[in-house]
């Protein structure tokens, strides 16, 4: 049940402006995708959602409570907002199953064998289920997106921010975790997806967003931003993303 | 039906079974001849060397006075027991060593202004150590401090020289965790951040496996190195291999005692060497395995 109201979100890194007085409202299970030029500010937005980038102006809100506020403690937003990285970002040295359980039992105190049954079960609801006790670079790329994701799910989240989270697989791996997008998002997720797969924000989108120096610059539903765009840069950016090679 | 004249088509498989791999069996040539070579060189290159050395004018007498068998089999005993207390030394500063240099590597890559003076203090203290002579902080340590007379502290130039060799071999120590540290990927950061790990839990559970990982061929060699400075503690008097050698050395004027206590270092030194390019070997194949 989370709503997402962003307003005035501006981020400075060094003298850069990266965003700029960004406005946003989120439904709750509602799926945004934030579509844009690369450095147009897309991770930058994403990552201050979770407070991973301290904004330099603006708010965002998570049904009305600032998601700085101190009511959150120090890892509540943590287990309201979940994110993936387009890198996994999935930690070497521990086992699949140690990945999964280490901010359960360490941060939030669960007992070990309650967070393993969890990520048992979370697991096997991707598939994953098999490879517990296999370290993630004994993985596909596929794969180890699907335990990321499993990860960022153990807390069973309102919110999953995703960050090009298959712009780093090879093109046949690509589908398995799309899947699982798909499948989180007949489970009433609220998710805000950064991606370059048009075809998927086109299939999963309820909202889309245009990004441009860092601005929405048009937004809108699917259809509409892919079939006729409004605005010059965004018709330009879906031209050369749409029709690869005729630029 | 492809049309003719596109140039689409379907590929026949070939016909019959493939051609049969290039070298079947066990081939001799390939298994014992960069050994042969090896080997040959090595009987040459140093075989060439003791010629020389054996034919120099001065070589019986140099013969006698280093490598004497009787002197060498009576120094044994003595070296040996010196020996020992540079093992002993060098584990208990091992030991020292990899807590303190942790504790100065986490210090400087801790992140915030409110860290700030510690991470100068330690940028201080690595400058320092690094830049006296090991040599001359143990002769300071080992002769100064013990003549202080400070009531409560130890007295030993044992004790101070062995602190000596710590703060200077932590100063390089902490400069490899400090690598190793720093090459880890900052995707892990925010991974353990957006986990809700604090920035403790994310260097004890995330960040600092991986470094140590990272620099375990590094801190192998400074495990072989800091073995043979151990004997730098003769110089304050501590009776190690060497200076039990030297005393050998003063009461018969024949140094065979000193080759003893060579042999010895080379005897601890050379296996672990090999383990260091055994760690370095499977630290390498790990790294291509992970790259491709
Ligand atoms: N930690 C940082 N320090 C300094 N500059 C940064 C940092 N992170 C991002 N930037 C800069 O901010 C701008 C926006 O970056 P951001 O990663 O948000 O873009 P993006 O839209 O996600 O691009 P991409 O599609 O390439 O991922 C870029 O110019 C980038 O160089
Ligand atoms: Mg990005």
């Amino acid at each position: 049940m989370s709503e997402i109201a962003i307003r005035g979100l501006t981020k400075y890194f060094g003298t850069n402006l990266v965003l700029d007085r960004v406005d946003l409202d989120i439904k709750a299970h509602q799926v945004v995708c934030l579509i844009g030029a690369s450095g147009s500010g897309k991770s930058t937005l994403l990552r201050c959602i979770n407070r991973l980038v301290e904004p330099d102006a603006g708010t965002i809100t998570l049904d009305g409570v600032a998601n700085d506020a101190p009511q959150f403690g120090r890892t509540g937003l943590q287990s309201k907002v979940g994110i993936v990285f387009q890198s996994y970002n999935l930690f070497p040295h521990l086992t699949v199953l140690a990945n999964l359980t280490l901010a359960p039992c360490k941060v939030r105190g669960m007992p070990r064998r309650d967070a393993e049954a969890r990520a048992h079960e979370v697991l096997a609801r991707f598939g994953m289920e098999r490879f517990a006790r296999t370290y993630p670079e004994q993985l596909s790329g596929g794969q180890q997106q699907r335990v990321a994701i499993a990860r960022a799910m153990m807390t069973t989240p309102d919110v999953l921010l995703l960050d090009e989270v298959t712009a780093a697989l090879d093109p046949e791996l690509v589908g398995e975790v799309l899947a699982i997008i798909r499948d989180l998002k007949t489970r009433g997720l609220t998710m805000v997806i950064v991606t370059h797969e048009m075809g998927f924000a086109q299939a999963v989108a309820d909202r889309v967003c245009f990004l441009s120096g860092g601005r929405i610059i048009e937004e809108g539903p699917p259809e509409a931003i892919f079939t006729r765009p409004l605005h010059p840069t965004t018709q330009g950016f879906l031209a050369r993303v749409l029709e690869p090679g005729q630029s | 039906m492809p049309q003719a004249g596109s140039g689409h088509r379907l590929c026949p498989p070939p016909e019959g079974p493939p051609p049969r791999p290039r070298k079947a069996g066990f081939d001799w040539r390939a298994a014992f001849m960069p050994g042969l070579i090896s080997s040959a060189s090595i009987i040459v290159v140093f075989g060439t060397l003791a010629w020389l050395v054996t034919s120099a004018d001065q070589w019986p007498r140099i013969k006698a006075q280093f490598f004497n068998i009787d002197h060498m089999i009576a120094a044994a005993p003595r070296v040996a027991q010196g020996f020992l207390t540079n093992l002993q030394v060098w584990l208990i500063a091992l030991a020292c060593i990899a807590v303190w240099a942790l504790v100065l590597a986490v210090l400087r890559s801790l992140r915030g202004p409110v860290f700030a003076p510690f991470r100068l203090m330690v940028v201080l203290y690595i400058d320092f150590f690094r830049g006296v002579p090991a040599l001359l902080l143990v002769i300071l340590f080992g002769f100064g401090i013990p003549a202080l007379n400070i009531p409560g502290l130890p007295n030993s130039g044992l004790f101070w020289g062995g602190v000596a060799m710590v703060l200077s071999y932590s100063a390089y120590v902490a400069e490899i965790y400090r690598s190793g540290i720093d090459a880890v990927h900052e995707g892990q950061r925010a991974a353990a951040k957006s986990l809700g790990l604090s920035e403790w839990q994310t260097l004890i559970y995330a960040i600092l496996p991986q470094a140590l990982r990272n620099v375990l061929p590094a801190l192998m060699n400074i495990v072989v190195a800091l073995q043979k400075d151990v004997a730098l503690l003769s110089v304050i008097g501590v009776r190690d291999a060497v200076r039990e050698a030297q005393i050998y050395t003063a009461t018969t004027f024949n140094y065979s005692s000193l080759v003893v206590a060579a042999l010895l270092f080379l005897l601890a030194t050379i296996p672990m060497a090999r383990i260091a390019d055994w760690v370095n070997r499977r630290d390498r194949a790990r790294r291509l395995q992970m790259a491709g």
